[in-house]
């Protein structure tokens, strides 16, 4: 969710410097010189330069991931000749899609510009700014067909009448991972299911001497907030979650104070540790420093590439007492937005492109490289066919958490100003880990603060 | 009698001033008067809805407790700051003065960090005081203490502190050292023969002679650690925890880019125009007046 990959640049570069911090730069540059190289050569073949049509997509994939997007730019062109994506990496989420709205404001927007799952609700009632991407492929006579979209993952970026909005490219969701070495060595013989289970194993774990630190976690509001609710099937705000048209309120209540509270108290006993907002916490575990994290599916492929040890993805932990639950996990990752006021030709570029990226094996390929959601059943049936999640144990948990049919209160967030509210969640949250005030509190002045932020963003969109 | 000497004026003048006045107009009175603009604007992110809306931004922004916060964060930094950077700056420069061998290979090693962009000083010391790998964190771990800047407030900001002052300490030992090199001999010698010691030759000959130097640094400081810290800021903190570092021009930077509130984003920055405009007004009627020009 959010700036994942954003902050990831940051995180893999304290782990491990040389190799993370070099490879995707050594890539970056490859693709410019790559791009320089294009430049060159379309310019001295004109010929061929003047059939080729331009696509700028803006994005914020760093490490291992812009490797993959670039990779995918370069797949695209190879494959035909008269459209050429150009892929640029433009910051993290946040300054990605502020530098899509200079541009925008100026009147030189990308064709596509990724934008984090928080920036959704602007980027939706910014309707003279984008282009819907159903209409996008429908205008340039692509096939498209919603059905064929996993509905947990299209939904949220669809309106309420069906019609897709953005292009759902990289979807994750929160999940657990645990260290199966330190388990093994503490006894922890059963995996945790519920929050107090973690919070046992926590205790073994530390008291063995296996790991320092028990428990930590990536993306708190994201994770024990705003998919908490949904994984309990609670409502974070009025009119489901701002799904539908209003001004929603937030509503975060005693089951969030409860979980809080746990957490807060966990910390002072040594079992949680806090490490930081986004993905930096995810080094405490690949590095066997914190024995168990909860983060998002994508942060998979980092683990993988850094973990010395044997790994295990389970399901986010719950309170087994609530009704309901578990329910699903909340979509977080981004999508593509089309731009509006392009050419029709540029246009027929965005929508090959677009079924270029949907296309089963372009997908199952994405999925299984990344830990991102599938986009289409196709990828999945595709990626489950291929025995890919018999050979890799918990790749699928991702999927299962979100592939049930999803309930008013569980279909996601979708709040105007959310960026903001992130930031007053991450304060809030982090006032009760260091003690400053209680989770009751925390929890009330989240709702207000939101509250002020979501009535102000009502005026502006209209 | 006229003393002065006049030129004969005309366009010359002015085609000379030019290329600078372009450059003000351009990057300084054309943002300036769009920011005061929009800060009577409610717009969403694309332009598309705008509304008038008279003071309200300034309204929200002043009752805002964040700002509030925002206020008292940036005096603590911008004290600390400029406090530090004087004073440790002053000592170097005093002891280089009067360093007899190596003189010169001590100033530059001094004026190094310098060179140093305040992104990459931020991410310096950020590794030097990373919670998970930093080198002195394993150090003052060995010595009891536990540092994590991402929970604790105080944490973050002495960090802060430190990569801002330890990337202004070298501009500031440039202009001290130059301006203690500029003192006369004679006077110190003078001093010394009337039985002054280190510190009343310090105190009543070098800080009065070096004023000037004294208050153009002061001013020169306050103006970096409002301003220029933002990259220092931003690379090591991002503001947290919490809004522990958040000074106002960074918040100015959150509000308006990452979280698209341009109008609110405005306001603040008009009112730390106003702020910085008044802080030097001050400077210049109240802290001027004890300066002694030679």
């Amino acid at each position: 969710m959010s700036s994942k990959h954003a902050g990831g640049v940051r995180i893999v570069a304290t782990r491990v410097p040389a190799r993370a911090e070099s490879v995707p730069g050594r890539r970056v540059t490859g693709g410019a010189v790559a791009a320089a190289v294009a430049a060159v050569i379309t310019a001295s073949v004109p010929l061929s330069a003047a059939a080729q049509v331009e696509v700028q997509f803006w994005h914020a994939m760093t490490g291992a991931l812009n490797d993959r997007v670039t990779a995918l730019a370069d797949q695209f062109n190879k494959s035909q000749s008269a459209y050429r994506v150009q892929a640029v990496f433009k910051g993290s989420y946040p300054e990605t899609m502020g530098a899509a709205v200079a541009a925008a404001r100026a009147g030189n927007a990308p064709h596509i510009v990724q934008v984090f799952e928080v920036g959704t609700a602007t980027m939706m009632s910014s309707k003279g700014a984008i282009k819907p991407v159903e209409q996008v492929m429908r205008e340039a006579g692509e096939p498209f067909d919603r059905n064929s979209y996993v509905p947990a993952v299209s939904g949220y970026y669809s309106t309420n009448s069906g019609e897709l909005l953005s292009f759902p490219f990289n979807s994750s969701t929160t999940v657990f991972y645990y260290n199966r070495d330190a388990f093994a060595k503490a006894g922890v013989t059963k995996v945790p299911e519920t929050w107090p289970e973690v919070a046992a194993a926590a205790a073994k774990v530390k008291a063995s001497g296996a790991t320092a630190c028990g428990y930590t976690t990536g993306w708190q509001a994201w994770i024990h907030l705003e998919s908490f609710s949904g994984w309990h099937n609670i409502p974070v705000s009025t009119l489901n979650n701002g799904f539908l048209p209003g001004t929603p309120k937030m509503q975060l209540g005693s089951l969030h104070e409860r979980h809080v509270e746990n957490l807060g108290n966990w910390a002072k006993q040594g079992l949680f540790t806090y490490a930081g907002r986004r993905n930096e916490p995810e080094a405490r575990f690949f590095t066997g420093d914190c024995a168990m994290l909860t983060s998002s599916s994508a942060a998979y492929a980092n683990i993988k590439r850094n973990a010395k040890f044997q790994f295990g993805i389970a399901k986010l932990p719950y309170y087994a007492d609530v009704p309901g639950a578990p329910q699903n996990t909340f979509i977080g990752g981004a999508s593509l937005w089309v731009m509006a006021g392009k050419k029709a030709e540029e246009y027929k570029g965005v929508a090959k492109f677009f079924s270029f990226l949907s296309s089963p094996e372009v997908q199952a390929k994405w999925h299984q490289e990344t830990g991102y959601l599938p986009l289409t059943r196709a990828a999945y049936d595709r990626t489950k066919a291929s025995g890919f999640y018999s050979q890799n144990p918990g790749t699928d948990i991702s999927v299962e958490q979100m592939i049930v049919k999803t309930t008013d209160k569980s279909r996601g967030l979708r709040l105007g100003s959310a960026v903001q509210i992130r930031d007053v969640m991450d304060e809030e949250l982090e006032g009760v880990w260091a003690g400053k005030q209680t989770a009751k509190q925390a929890i009330a002045r989240i709702n207000s603060r939101s509250d002020d932020l979501l009535t102000r963003f009502a005026r502006t969109a209209r | 009698m006229e003393k002065r000497v006049r030129f004969p004026g005309g366009a010359l003048p002015w085609l000379l001033l030019a290329p600078q006045l372009l450059v003000v107009l351009l990057f300084f009175y054309w943002p300036a008067v769009q920011a005061l603009l929009q800060s009577v604007f409610l717009e969403d992110a694309f332009g598309l809805n705008r509304e008038f809306v008279g003071l309200e931004n300034f309204q929200v922004v002043l009752t805002d407790e964040s700002y509030v916060n925002s206020l008292r964060v940036t005096a603590v930094f911008s004290s600390l700051v400029t406090v530090f950077g004087l004073g440790i700056s002053l000592l170097l420069a005093w002891f280089a003065d009067r360093a007899i061998r190596g003189a010169l290979f001590f100033r530059t090693l001094l004026i190094w960090p310098y060179a140093v962009a305040p992104a990459i000083a931020g991410v310096l010391w950020m590794f030097l005081f990373d919670p998970s790998v930093g080198v002195l964190t394993h150090w003052l771990r060995g010595v009891g203490i536990i540092w994590n800047h991402r929970l604790e407030g105080d944490q973050a900001m002495i960090l802060v502190v430190i990569a801002a002052v330890w990337k202004q300490i070298s501009y500031n030992f440039i202009f001290f050292l130059a301006g203690l090199q500029s003192i006369p001999r004679s006077l110190i010698e003078a001093a010394a023969i009337d039985g002054a010691g280190v510190w009343r030759t310090f105190r009543s000959i070098t800080v009065p002679l070096l004023s000037p130097t004294l208050f153009f640094l002061l001013v020169v400081n306050l103006v970096y650690a409002f301003f220029d810290t933002f990259a220092i800021i931003d690379a090591v903190t991002s503001g947290g925890p919490g809004k522990d570092t958040e000074i106002l021009v960074y918040k100015v930077y959150s509000d308006g880019f990452k979280a698209l509130d341009i109008g609110g984003s405005a306001a603040q920055s008009v009112v730390l125009m106003v702020l910085v405009v008044v802080l030097t007004i001050i400077q210049f009627r109240f802290v001027e007046r004890k300066v002694q020009y030679v």
